[in-house]
Parts: C-alpha cells; structure tokens; sequence
C-alpha cells in the first residue's frame, strides 16, 4: 500500500463513535439484553466491568499508536547527542522530557546507562533520564486519563517530571562518579555500526502499529486483572474504607505507602485500577499517587539490574532521593486538594 | 557467516535468539549463531538497546524483535 496513513485515518471516526457510545451500548446491554437488576452490586460490578475494560483498552490502542509514530522520530541515539556535555539542571529538564519520548525498555536500562555516560553525558542527567523514562510513560498516562480524566493525567505527567529532574539534579551536585563500577568508566564503547536508513512516513505507521502490538499483547491482562478488582471493590467494599488508614488525615500514609511501593513491582496497567479502587474508597489524591508513583518508577528488580554498573551507596542514594521526591509530592497534594 | 545475537538474558533477546535459530535452519544458511551476554562484549558494538543482531560484525538492529521476514532479508544482504 502507497499511504498507509490511510488505514489509521480511516479507522479513527469507528473509533470515535465507538468510544463515545460505549457507556449507552453497555448498559443497554447489562440492563436490557440480559435484564440486570439495576440496583444490585454485582449488575453494577458487571456493568463497570464491561464498560471499563474495552474503554482503556481502546484508549490504550489509540495512545500507543500514536506514540509509537513519534516515538519512532527518536532513539537513545539521539537522544544522547543532545544530552553530551549538557549543564546540570539544563540537562536534568532535557533529559526527563526526553525519557517520556524515548523508546526505552527496563531491560535496556544497562547499555543505557553506560552509553550515555560514556559518551560525557553527566551522571545526575543519565538518572533523570532513567527516572524518568519507566515513571512516565503512555501506559500510565492512557490509564489516569481514562480512569480519573485529563487533570490527573496532567498533574502526573508535571510531578513525574518534577522528581526526575530534581533527583537527577541533587544525584548530579553530590558528584556520586565515585560510587560507579569502576570498569564503567575503563570500557571502550565502540561506535554505532548501524547507519540509520531512510524512514519513510510509512515505516513510522508500522512502527505506531507494531508497538500497538507489543504493548497491547503484554499489558491487557494486567488492564483485566486491575479492572476486575476494581469492578469487585466498586460494589462491595464501603466507600470510606481506606480513608482511615489512607486518608488525608493519615499522615504517615504517604511514606508507608512509598514503602511499601517500592519492593512491589507492576507495570502501570496493573497498578492504576487498583489506585482507582483506592481513590473510589476514600484513599487521598496524595497518598494514592505517591503510592503509585513508587510501584512503577522505583522497582526493586530494575535497581538489582542496576547493580552491574553502580554500586551500593549509590543504589541506596538513588532510591533514597526518588523515595523522598514522592514522599513531598505525596504531602503537596494531600495540602493542596 | 557468523551471527550474534546481543542481549543479557531479556525475554526480547531470547525470543530474537529463537527466530535467529529456527531462520536459519529452515533456510539451511551456513551461519554460526552466539548468544553474546557480557556487558562489556556487548558494548564494544555500540549499542544502546537490546537486543542487538550482527552479522559478521556489523550491527544491523538495535532493539527490536525483528520478525522472520525481516531477518532473512539481513542475512541475504550481508552475504
């Protein structure tokens, strides 16, 4: 096919009109075809169920096609260029709005890390950057956005960014080079053999439908599993069950909940219902997000993976610094909304 | 022909091993096939994403699964 822009542009009003009579169709469905009861909890788990679950996913879909487009204008390649002998906080700024852009993959986190320190990128830059690339990413995003709206969504994106800098920024002025494998800084990366060919508008439509692919087949589980729970809890739990032990009233709620974030390993399509629930139960804003926050940007099996390259204390640094930048933006918005 | 296969121990690296292997069995091609695991080999290429394919010492993809497709089509150009 010549344009095969066509194809996603063709399929997007079905999209549209889908997504918007979604709910109608639902409760069609629930109430009338099977003849639910209306007021009962489960026809209301059943409904939210139904309704949820195809939502996000098609959320999903369209989100990760249309990042997958411009993620294909970027690689870490690139990325690193910009990044080589950039200024602390300049750099810190660059290199967190780059790791929302950048393709990146955990299990990449090494070569990396060693690339881009290799090449002169300064280390507190190089830890925005992983900070940021796993914390803020399209699946997270297409999940606050479908679940708790645009605000959400936003106010994620700006505090995620917000810690990656910072963090990145005090990593870089307490000069942790020391604490670095040694042999990080011996080993001669060589250059890039792969000459980047010419991509046509056409390739980066694949790319938009290859990473639909990818990231649909891997995460929708985790988005069923999570909805589930929640369509469970939407019925049956009360309303203010965790607003006592997470409430805003519960001040030690955000750190513990950063404790207990931080071991515990998801990716954002299981841990965002579940926040849901929480928030729906009477958690605060605040503590559900610092809670959130610590499950997907700080995971205990990515830093067992950075310890190739870093040492110890810098681990510990590392995850002290991101751990407290959550803590405050945990306390921040708990004060605030 | 000697190919490698870059990456330490992801699930992307060994599926990419996998349809290496089994491409290059179908077709009957004469090729050698590692598996490279130690940082510090793989960095030598220059590479950033894993996994990584060479081919005879070049690189010729970073960070993808590359279908089977796609892969004969890199073996018969580099030969």
């Amino acid at each position: 096919m010549k344009n095969k822009i066509l194809i996603p542009l063709l399929l997007l009003p079905v999209w549209v009109v889908l997504y918007m009579y979604l709910e109608p169709m639902v409760n069609f469905l629930v109430y009338n075809i099977i003849g639910m009861d209306k007021t009962s909890h489960l026809t209301e788990a059943i409904r939210f169920f139904i309704f949820e679950v195809p939502k996000v996913l098609m959320l999903l879909t369209l989100i990760v096609f249309v990042v997958g487009i411009i993620r294909s204008y970027f690689s870490p390649e690139k990325t690193r260029k910009a990044l080589e002998g950039k200024t602390l906080f300049v750099g810190n700024v660059m290199a967190s709005s780059l790791g929302i852009v950048t393709p990146f993959c955990s299990c990449s986190a090494i070569p990396l890390f060693l690339g881009f320190v290799e090449s002169g990128v300064p280390l507190g830059v190089t830890f925005s950057f992983l900070i940021a690339a796993p914390m803020i990413n399209e699946v997270a995003i297409v999940l606050l956005l479908g679940l708790f709206g645009w605000k959400t969504a936003l106010l994620y994106v700006a505090t995620g960014l917000f810690i990656a800098i910072f963090a990145g920024w005090i990593i870089g002025k307490l000069k942790l080079e020391k604490w670095v494998e040694p042999w990080v800084y011996e080993i001669k990366a060589g250059n890039l053999g792969v000459e980047s060919a010419k991509i046509t508008f056409n390739d980066r439509v694949d790319a938009g439908f290859t990473a639909v692919r990818e990231i649909v087949s891997k995460v929708w589980v985790y988005v069923m599993l999570g909805i589930a729970v929640g369509a469970g809890a939407h019925g049956y739990v009360p309303a203010d069950f965790m607003a006592s032990f997470m409430g805003k009233d519960a001040w030690y709620s955000v750190p513990l909940a950063v404790l207990i974030g931080i071991p515990l390993y998801s990716n954002a399509a299981g841990i965002i219902p579940i926040v849901q629930v929480l928030l729906e139960k009477g958690a605060a804003l605040g503590t559900s997000l610092a809670f959130m926050m610590a499950v997907i940007g700080l995971s205990l099996p990515e830093t067992i993976i950075l310890k190739k390259v870093l040492t110890y204390p810098l681990i510990f640094t590392f995850v002290g610094v991101v751990g407290v930048g959550i803590i405050i933006v945990g306390f921040l918005f708990n004060l605030v909304f | 022909m000697h190919i490698k296969v870059l990456g330490s121990g992801c699930s992307k690296c060994i599926t990419l091993e996998k349809k290496v292997r089994e491409i290059v069995e179908k077709n009957s091609i004469d090729a050698v096939i590692t598996k490279v695991t130690d940082i510090q080999e793989i960095m030598k290429y220059g590479i950033m994403m894993t996994p990584g394919l060479v081919i005879d010492e070049k690189v010729v993809s970073v960070g993808s699964v590359l279908n089977g497709e796609q892969i004969l089509k890199l073996i018969k150009e580099a030969e």
